[in-house]
């Protein structure tokens, strides 16, 4: 089954990076989910309002026409409250800051071989990475 | 036009998102979780995003969007404060819930209340960001 949890994460990861190439190659612009969304939420977006609802449009309502054909399909999200509210303000309050999340920095920028975009990803994975370990495995809270 | 393909670049990266797996946050958290039962599959779906990503960068010189404009200029190469506290949060966030902004849209419409209350956060969040980008990193 692990295996074909990669062929699965291949294939999507290549759809991913097509729609990415998309945006850049046709509209011109970057795909970073943080900037598209958060550039509505503070305002800083609003000449180009449109463009950025279609695509948050595109990615909410795809997955609700997939998501009858495949079998089993959960996030698995924790159902504890305060968790999902303090890492909710932290990735919001996080990914504005740095300018980007894991489409943005991680999937575009690395791909543009970008110093900003590799360094940001190595901060991210290893802030989760601690983040998980400390919380998981040396506090038992997760 | 710009709306359309807009929603199609949407749409194909939901679709991305939805197959690869990762909107499950079992799946990336046990990327980051190094010292559990590790889950190599956020490897794979980032090395299948870069590919087509890194053709479309070969693919911008000298060219223009196909829609007009221009294509975004290359950011400056220096790693800022912002850029490290930024990242170093968003990390933290990411690495508790196991969610970032693309699968927590991607999974409104099956993910229940969690994942609305992990968005709303996220939302607030964004709106934080304004003030605390001013005040904290104006001085420096």
């Amino acid at each position: 089954m692990i295996e074909q949890d990669w062929i699965y994460g291949f294939v999507g990861g290549l759809l991913i990076g097509l729609g990415g190439a998309v945006y850049l190659l046709v509209n011109g612009r970057i795909m970073g989910a943080s900037g598209i969304l958060g550039g509505l939420i503070d305002g800083s977006g609003m000449r180009t309002f449109w463009e950025r609802v279609s695509f948050i449009a595109g990615v909410v309502l795809m997955p609700v026409l997939l998501y009858p054909l495949f079998k089993n399909v959960d996030t698995h999200v924790t159902s504890n409250l305060l968790v999902l509210v303090i890492a909710g303000l932290f990735v919001g309050v996080g990914t504005r800051l740095a300018n980007g999340c894991t489409s943005g920095h991680g999937v575009c920028g690395i791909s543009r071989l970008s110093l900003r975009g590799i360094s940001a990803t190595v901060f991210y994975i290893m802030a989760g990475g601690l983040t998980i370990a400390l919380l998981r495995h040396a506090w038992g809270l997760i | 036009m710009r709306n359309l393909f807009a929603l199609l670049a949407g749409a194909l990266f939901g679709a991305g998102l939805f197959i690869s797996g990762m909107t499950d946050t079992t799946k990336v958290q046990g990327w980051l979780d190094v010292f559990g039962v590790w889950d190599p599959t956020l490897a794979f779906v980032m090395g299948g995003a870069i590919i087509p990503m890194f053709f479309a960068w070969r693919l911008t010189e000298r060219r223009k969007p196909v829609l007009g404009g221009d294509f975004p200029t290359p950011p400056e190469p220096k790693i800022g404060k912002n850029l490290i506290v930024g990242s170093v949060m968003f990390g933290i966030g990411w690495g508790m819930a196991g969610l970032c902004p693309g699968p927590a849209m991607a999974s409104l419409s099956y993910g229940g209340i969690g994942g609305w209350v992990f968005f709303a956060a996220m939302v607030a969040g964004m709106i934080l960001a304004v003030p605390v980008k001013k005040r904290v990193f104006a001085a420096a």
